[in-house]
């Protein structure tokens, strides 16, 4: 009896535990966002933000937006060519890329890339007293450190996945030309023809909400890491790994929304 | 009542807990405008914890905090934001802002204020880095680039850029050697003097508590045990005081070991 209690009792510590943790972070994003629209507004750690979160991620995020379109062509091709339906293969990789692939390997890339030094950069402040500094120095480090980022990250996730949109469907399209023998004309055909705007709008929907969640990932895990250097790696650790699930946990509910019916 | 005799900062009653640890147990403690007060006591003793409560970073449970007759702990965020923009904060480590190259570190509450246009902040940080020992030069170096005593000054020269009626000191010479830490000191007590600033240093340093402070308190297990003046600090006749500043194992003080 005594046993069973104790496990009630865990049980129940964990929920608290977890619901706690679930407040602490709604309250967090609530002010992270709240400050995006009140001022002083900090510009130049905004354009900091986005030069990193944006531009630098641009070689990771292309790279896997090219191979990924032309593994997407060669595996359906391969798959496709079964029902005879080889046709398909542009339409599919256009559909694939924009919908699904572009948003959400791009969010991982960018969650292990940026979530990650925006944990260690922030977590690093926080315990060597420059966060304790910023408010001393008349500076809300909310607004200075987390809406900025916030923001930064919301609009560069969307213009990133708009290029490894691109750079997917190029990647299928010289797979599809080079080793599958389609005419580039009709294959290029085919991709127009079948995508459609919410397609991709979708994607760049998905997109903004990855970026949110990276950055509030990164900002929420390094602002209250605490510990030292062994308190900072957990924190970089856990932006990560919360990012990265978040993304897919989302892209199922947002996937539901645009696309069930 | 004259107005000298009117404490610039204090504290009636002051508490804090951590979960069980009571880390502030009632602190009563009065600095007088333009003077230098020392507290001293040993690790854990609950003094970083004082000076954040004064500048507002830790919240306390009970008492109460005045600065300029004001209690600060009554006051709405906005104002309390304008007491703090009074306060200048020179951290243990420095907590330079490593993003940031020196010149605006020093600038940072200058141009967070809006006061000045960048320009002016950069030939403000220059003048302010100028009164600590440093050349123009250092301005656009990196705070990792410089030496420990460096940061020190470049996070005092921070700590005075705005010129603030109150200045605050956490564990200034720690780490630094000896000639150094006399170096830092001596800057420490020319800022003060030249901006006619209140004072409230913490430190473990003895020399460092006589050559900062006009007067001085030492805490133990979260109270105020003693006060005087900092110049009879190694002659106190208090036996905590006494151990403390002579660092005898035996006295009233007992540091808990585990064997």
């Amino acid at each position: 009896m005594i046993a069973l209690l104790d496990v009630v009792a865990r049980i129940g510590r964990g929920l608290l535990g977890a619901c706690e943790a679930s407040g602490k972070l709604a309250m967090f994003a609530l002010a992270g966002v709240g400050h995006v629209f009140r001022p002083p507004f900090y510009g130049r750690m905004f354009l900091r933000a986005l030069l990193e979160i944006g531009f630098l991620s641009l070689p990771v995020v292309a790279l896997t937006a090219v191979f990924t379109g032309m593994v997407l062509a060669l595996q359906s091709s391969t798959g496709l060519s079964r029902f005879s339906a080889d046709s398909a293969v542009a339409s599919l990789v256009v559909l694939s890329v924009t919908r699904e692939l572009g948003p959400v390997l791009a969010g991982l890339m960018v969650a292990g890339r940026v979530g990650a030094a925006m944990a260690a950069e922030i977590g690093t402040m926080r315990v060597t007293d420059q966060i304790d500094a910023l408010t001393t120095l008349s500076t809300n480090p909310m607004k200075y450190l987390v809406a900025p980022r916030l923001l930064a990250g919301v609009i560069a996730l969307p213009l990133l996945v708009l290029v490894a949109d691109i750079l997917g469907v190029l990647g299928g399209f010289i797979i599809g030309v080079v080793k599958l023998g389609f005419n580039p004309g009709i294959y290029l055909n085919n991709t127009v023809d079948f995508v459609r705007n919410d397609d991709v709008v979708s994607g760049l929907v998905k997109a903004a909400v990855f970026g949110f969640l990276i950055s509030l990932m990164g900002c929420f895990h390094g602002y209250n890491s605490k510990g030292g250097a062994q308190g900072v790696g957990a924190a970089t650790t856990s932006a990560v790994v919360a990012a990265s699930v978040l993304i897919l946990a989302f892209d199922y509910v947002l996937t539901e929304l645009f696309f069930a019916r | 009542m004259s107005e000298a005799a009117v404490p610039k900062i204090r504290i009636r009653g002051l508490s804090k807990r951590f979960g069980d640890k009571l880390v502030l147990d009632g602190i009563d403690l009065d600095v007088m405008p333009r003077t230098s007060m020392v507290v001293i006591g040993g690790s854990g003793s609950g003094k970083s914890v004082l000076l954040k409560c004064i500048l507002g970073l830790i919240e306390p449970d009970t008492g109460s905090i005045e600065i300029d007759g004001t209690n600060v702990l009554a006051l709405d965020r906005a104002a309390r934001e304008a007491v703090r923009a009074q306060i200048g904060m020179l951290f243990q480590n420095g907590a330079l802002f490593d993003s940031l190259p020196v010149w605006e570190n020093v600038a940072f509450g200058l141009l967070a204020r809006r006061m000045v246009s960048r320009g002016e902040a950069k030939a403000r940080a220059v003048a302010v880095m100028a009164q600590v020992g440093l050349a123009a030069s250092v301005g656009d170096l990196w705070p990792a680039e410089l030496s420990g005593g460096m940061q020190k000054r470049v996070g005092l020269a921070r700590a005075i850029a705005a010129e603030p009626a109150v200045l605050f000191f956490d564990e200034p010479t720690t780490g630094l050697d000896p000639i150094m830490g006399a170096v830092i000191d001596g800057l420490i007590v020319d800022c003060v003097k030249n901006l006619g600033s209140t004072a409230i240093a913490i430190t473990h340093d003895m020399a460092s508590a006589r050559r900062i402070g006009d007067r001085a308190a030492m805490l133990f297990h979260g109270r105020i045990v003693w006060q005087g003046a900092a110049l009879e600090l190694m002659e106190s006749g208090n036996a905590m005081v006494d151990q403390f500043t002579h660092g005898r194992r035996e006295g009233p003080i007992q540091m808990e070991l585990r064997k």
